[in-house]
């Protein structure tokens, strides 16, 4: 390099540096402006979110988006408990758009009350054996080698029960999420390690300090159950089981094992403590706490909430179906007296949420707010009163719905817009 | 037999071992066949004895040892299960362990009770075994196992004090429930939850 062309470098080197000075001093001059603006609003700047490494490695929502978790069932046991220790958590659906659960708002519940385990996914390894020619372990790595899918499913625990005590619908509804999972599919696994024709269960088994486990037949095993280490873009969450969990698609939450370290192929039926959960005097009932019904609820307007007046609302909600994809969504904004077809929103996947919506000119008259659906394999939900008929019980207003609850919900508009809890 | 001969019998079973191979794969899906990706290891026998805790109705997963109620009343103060469960399984803050309601009283209107109406001993032992005592999961031998099972069936009138448990005679107890509860059916694919149920 001779002389000239180094002094040129030079000059161009000052000149960048007195920019970027000019544009660090310019910088600090606007969030000063930024944080004194006349009146705050679309018309003017609003004061500035200071950056830092938090926000700039993984983003941070508005402080003004205050939805968080609660506890179920409210008043219910704490997470975390004195032991610091998680139970069941419920999501606030009232604020939900769209059909997926965010992952730090995904409901959460464990076996008994359990320890999150802090997991080194270098450590972990996921075992395949019993019934089968060649028994299998892989890292979380090697599990990750393996041809993988994508699906959006969602996931609802048995316990999640709407009552008239309850009054949002993150406390009647808010133990069902919707996340997408990519993993690998049970069965490429399955058919790698050699399925022995004498399997007709398996068992799922968790690394927590309970290391639940729940027996699952093998043809819902070889058909979409899922060894899911993906969540909405990134690895599932502690609280979702990291570094892998099972997904067993429309089957209760307890099923869908976390903190998955053992598959085991077996015989028959093991009657693991999650079983013994499950145990019910008759074939009928216990078969009711496998599959999910359909299921919806209306999200907007939910209880609690507060329509400003007459006029236009956009009816909104979920709806979801463990056997199969949610076909029709109907509302009512009678009581019950007429129903209406639902637009979806998004296209209906199998055993995922479907958000719907009904356009509804609000009258200002007192009124109740319902929704309905029907799956593409046949089955409708139904009021508590039809399904009390179907099991020739007599219908009382705490009728316990058998198996995990998919009865209608009715939402009661007030003339002063106040929504409340139709089973009130 | 020389090598030519060698040849055309090989050859001639060929021709017959293929269509048959192929027949019974195609019949049988479930056959032995090598894997696809070969990505992984072969867990050692050693490893999959000590992580095989599901123990099944046929108790086949038992590991050796024994005990008995009284031995179990040992365990039950010295590893404090006492101290959340209760004097003889009433009375603390964790779950009762031992019913309270007459001999005559059916086992469905008992109290949900894991050690009184399970339908097998096998999940007793397992699930003290995998989940007992609490933030000590894991630590119990196969000895004490066995001694508390037994302990707390016997506190519940399901087997004699001097009863001796151990992998032979733990899957035989016979429980409370019998066989009064409901059996899983077949699960088929894309049906309803309940064969003729709308909802």
């Amino acid at each position: 390099m001779d002389s000239k062309n180094s002094r040129r470098q030079l000059l161009k080197l000052g000149a960048a540096l007195a920019g970027g000075m000019t544009v660090a001093l310019r910088g600090k001059a606007q969030a000063q402006e930024h944080n004194h603006p006349a009146t705050p609003g679309p018309e003017n700047a609003s004061p500035m979110i200071h950056g830092s490494k938090e926000q700039i490695e993984y983003g941070q929502r508005s402080k003004y988006v205050t939805s968080v978790r609660i506890a179920h069932p409210v008043g219910g046991r704490a997470s975390p408990d004195v032991f610091g220790k998680t139970f069941h958590i419920a999501t606030p659906l009232q604020d939900s758009v769209g059909v997926i659960t965010p992952s730090s708002l995904h409901y959460v519940a464990t076996t008994r009350g359990s320890y999150l385990p802090e997991i080194d996914p270098q450590q972990h390894t996921l075992t395949i054996h019993g019934l089968v020619d060649r028994p299998l372990t892989l890292t979380v790595d090697e599990l990750k080698r393996f041809p993988s899918v994508t699906r959006l499913h969602f996931i609802e625990c048995a316990g999640n029960r709407h009552t008239g005590q309850q009054k949002t619908v993150q406390e009647t509804h808010g133990m069902t999420s919707c996340s997408e999972w990519t993993g690998v599919l049970l069965s490429t696994l399955l058919k790698e390690c050699g399925l022995k024709s004498s399997a007709k269960w398996f068992v799922a088994e968790g690394a927590e300090e309970v290391k639940g486990a729940s027996s699952i037949p093998i043809a819902k095993g070889m058909d979409d159950c899922l060894i899911a280490y993906g969540q909405n873009g990134e690895p599932l969450r502690p609280q979702q089981g990291f570094p892998v969990r099972m997904m067993v698609p429309g089957f209760e939450g307890i099923y869908h094992t976390k903190w998955l370290r053992r598959v085991k192929l077996v015989d028959r039926f093991y009657m693991n403590y999650n079983e013994f959960g499950h145990l019910r005097p008759e074939d009928k009932e216990l078969a009711l706490g496998e599959q999910i019904g359909p299921k919806s609820v209306i999200t907007y307007p939910s209880g609690s909430q507060q329509l400003p007046g007459p006029g236009f609302y956009e009816i909104s909600g979920l709806a979801w179906s463990g056997g199969g994809a949610v076909k029709t969504v109907e509302v009512s904004t009678d009581g019950g007296k007429k129903w209406n077809r639902a637009e979806f929103k998004n296209t209906p996947q199998r055993m995922a949420h479907v958000r719907f919506a009904y356009e509804w000119r609000w009258d200002g008259t007192e009124t109740e707010i319902l929704s309905r659906c029907t799956d593409d394999i046949g089955q409708r939900q139904a009021m508590r009163e039809e399904i009390a008929n179907w099991w020739n019980v007599p219908f009382e207003r705490n009728y316990r719905v058998p198996g995990l609850d998919n009865s209608v919900m009715p939402w009661k508009i007030s003339r002063d817009g106040s929504v409340t809890n139709g089973l009130a | 037999m020389g090598s030519r001969e060698m040849r055309k019998v090989s050859s001639r079973l060929n021709v017959v071992t293929i269509p048959l191979l192929l027949g019974s794969l195609i019949g049988s899906p479930a056959i032995a066949q090598s894997p696809t990706y070969g990505v992984g290891r072969t867990p050692t026998a050693e490893e999959l004895r000590r992580m095989d805790i599901a123990i099944g109705p046929t108790g086949e997963e038992l590991p050796p040892g024994s005990g008995t109620a009284k031995e179990g009343a040992v365990v039950y103060v010295q590893k404090a299960c006492i101290g959340c469960h209760g004097v003889a399984g009433i009375g603390g803050a964790a779950p009762v362990l031992r019913s309270e309601r007459g001999a005559d009283v059916p086992v469905w209107q008992k109290e949900r009770i894991l050690p009184l109406r399970s339908p097998y001993a096998t999940t007793v032992w397992d699930f003290i075994n995998r989940g007992m005592p609490l933030g000590l999961e894991g630590t119990l031998t196969p000895n004490e196992v066995y001694s508390l099972t037994a302990y707390l069936l016997f506190l519940n009138n399901v087997i004699p004090e001097d009863q001796v448990l151990d992998k032979e005679s733990l899957p035989k107890v016979a429980m409370p429930i019998g066989d009064e509860f409901g059996k899983p059916h077949e699960f088929r694919l894309n049906a309803p939850r309940l064969k003729g149920y709308p909802y």
